[in-house]
């Protein structure tokens, strides 16, 4: 789930933006599509077959992407900075969400999605590791070779001289904090197959998380440079460190503190590496 | 007035534009005319308005007030597409190119290639036709660089500008503006850049060049329009101005026709 977060985030961050909503994204498609699934489970979406869990997929994207089609609009058209619009809808989301169940969380979720997507596994392989290598992947294929991706780094490394060879700067924005929205969506959907539960007050530092692997992975929070590998590699040295701190017998409450600072030193490498070549 | 002369219509015509940045007022009623195929220099002092007025003519600006005029019919160019269509291309002096893409990257930027077939239709880009295409046009406009695979941000600046003009010239099918296109470069590139712009001028293309180095000016223009304060003040053909004339009306010392 964090994968598709971040995968989401990368593009964000290469233009230059930043997302701090999607962790509350993900709460709220999650709790639309529960909300969906067991209003037309009648009340208890245990026993739902299939129909219902598609219904559930759906309402999770549209849920995620109109939270991020909302922000793609008041960053690109009303040109608000993306940390105060992502900020504000962080809370909104989040508000909206716990309106939608009063605060408690929906705990019947289709068997047939969690037996399906939360625990199946084929050969070996569990579906919802499978499912995010499936979105990683395309998440590279769509920024390293296509157009769309092309123009995610032109219009990070610079908006104005995007702007000036004919690319429409603000749709493309409005089109990437859409994607981001709709993959936290689909992460809604993944933690409620995982979890069976909505867990509404679990995600408040996903947000965090996402950019923290993104940034590791190498990607400009400057924007213009970043790969979906390198967020790959991000995503998992959070949970290296703390197998190295096991092993090694170091307490793990030493793993953020670890992280933060390779977090820090990313930054600064990054900020290095600018100031030489703009000297060029 | 000298105008097109001939008769015939001009290409493109810019009337009593007017352009305001908060109280500051770049452009108070300019001036411009040219004439298909010729090459003309926009010259003028620091803060004149040469910059705004062709941001203008490439719909990167709106202006306050005005008229634009192609092929005598006016017309609004209201985003830098809208220039495009029209066949015009510009070189702009600042935030001309991405620094995080290569130089192909930059020189497709805005009309990437795309494969043939089904993956080009989900938006799969053709990178080695784009990389191919552009080293043999940066060979053949005399562009200079050890490496095509680089983030153009770390090269010289006047690699740099370089790429800008030979994007620009490369695209454009009617007028090309180069904005101080020379400022940044070497003997050896100068003469690069115009050789271009004569090269460009005989395939029928107009050019307009902005610069500050009058015998660069006088050496490649046919006509001279020179700005001052945001108004166009005087037009000279080259072959018959001196370049006490041309610094007279910069000054203001020498003025032909006020901003209307
Ligand atoms: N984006 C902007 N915001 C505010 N003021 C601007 C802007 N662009 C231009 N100006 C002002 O407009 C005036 C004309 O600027 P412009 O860049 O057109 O001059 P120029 O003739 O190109 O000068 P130079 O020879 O130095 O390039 C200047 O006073 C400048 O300060
Ligand atoms: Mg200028």
């Amino acid at each position: 789930m964090l994968l598709v977060l971040a995968v989401g985030m990368t593009f964000v961050i290469i233009t230059a933006g930043i997302d701090l909503s999607v962790g509350s994204v993900l709460v709220f498609a999650g709790v639309v599509a529960a909300t969906v699934m067991e209003a037309l489970g009648g009340g208890d979406a245990t026993d739902a077959g299939p129909g219902v869990v598609i219904a559930g997929l759906v309402a999770a994207l549209v849920g995620g992407g109109v939270w991020g089609l909302l922000n793609g609009l008041l960053v690109a058209m009303a040109r608000i900075p993306p940390l105060i619009v992502t900020l504000g809808s962080f809370g909104a989301a989040l508000g909206a969400a716990q309106l939608v169940t009063d605060g408690v969380d929906v705990r019947t979720v289709p068997k047939a999605l969690r037996d399906g997507l939360g625990f199946g596994q084929t050969f070996q392989v569990p579906h919802m590791v499978a499912l995010a290598a499936v979105v990683t992947l395309a998440g590279a294929w769509l920024l390293h070779t296509t157009r769309f991706g092309r123009r995610t780094f032109a219009v990070g490394s610079s908006a104005e001289a995007a702007r000036r060879a004919g690319i429409p700067v603000r749709g493309h924005l409005v089109r990437v904090y859409t994607g981001v929205g709709l993959l936290a969506g689909l992460a809604g959907f993944m933690s409620l197959a995982y979890f069976g539960t909505t867990t509404i007050s679990g995600h408040s530092t996903d947000n965090l998380n996402a950019i923290a692997a993104v940034v590791l992975g190498g990607t400009s929070l400057f924007g213009g440079v970043g790969t979906v590998f390198g967020t790959v590699i991000g995503v998992f040295i959070p949970a290296v460190l703390t197998k190295g701190f096991v092993i090694v017998g170091v307490q793990q409450f030493w793993q953020p503190v670890a992280i933060s600072a390779v977090l820090v030193a990313a930054v600064w490498f990054d900020q290095v590496r600018r100031r030489s070549r703009d000297r060029g | 007035m000298t105008g097109s002369g001939d008769g015939t219509t001009p290409l493109l015509q810019a009337r009593d534009l007017r352009k305001s940045y908060g109280s500051v007022q770049a452009l108070r009623g300019a001036s411009f005319d040219l004439a298909a195929g010729e090459v003309v220099a926009l010259i003028g002092d620091n803060g004149a308005g040469k910059s705004t007025l062709v941001k203008c003519l490439s719909g990167v600006e709106a202006p306050d007030s005005g008229e634009i005029v192609i092929d005598g019919s006016p017309v609004v160019l209201d985003s830098p597409s809208a220039a495009r269509a029209h066949g015009i291309e510009t070189a702009y002096q600042d935030l001309a190119v991405a620094p995080d893409l290569d130089p192909a990257a930059n020189l497709f930027l805005g009309r990437e290639l795309r494969r043939p077939g089904l993956l080009g239709a989900l938006g799969m880009l053709d990178k080695q036709r784009m990389r191919r295409e552009a080293a043999e046009q940066f060979s053949r406009l005399g562009v200079t660089l050890q490496d095509i695979d680089v983030p153009i941000g770390s090269l010289s600046g006047g690699q740099r500008q370089s790429v800008a003009v030979a994007r620009s010239v490369v695209w454009a099918s009617r007028v090309v503006f180069l904005d101080e296109p020379t400022a940044a470069l070497g003997v050896v590139q100068r003469e690069r850049v115009l050789d271009v712009v004569r090269k460009v001028r005989d395939t029928g293309v107009a050019v307009v060049l902005i610069s500050h180095n009058m015998p660069e000016v006088l050496a490649v223009a046919d006509r001279i329009e020179v700005l001052r304060l945001g108004a166009r003040v005087a037009r000279f053909t080259a072959s018959d101005v001196t370049l006490e004339q041309l610094v007279g009306a910069m000054t203001g010392a020498l003025t032909q026709e006020e901003g209307r």
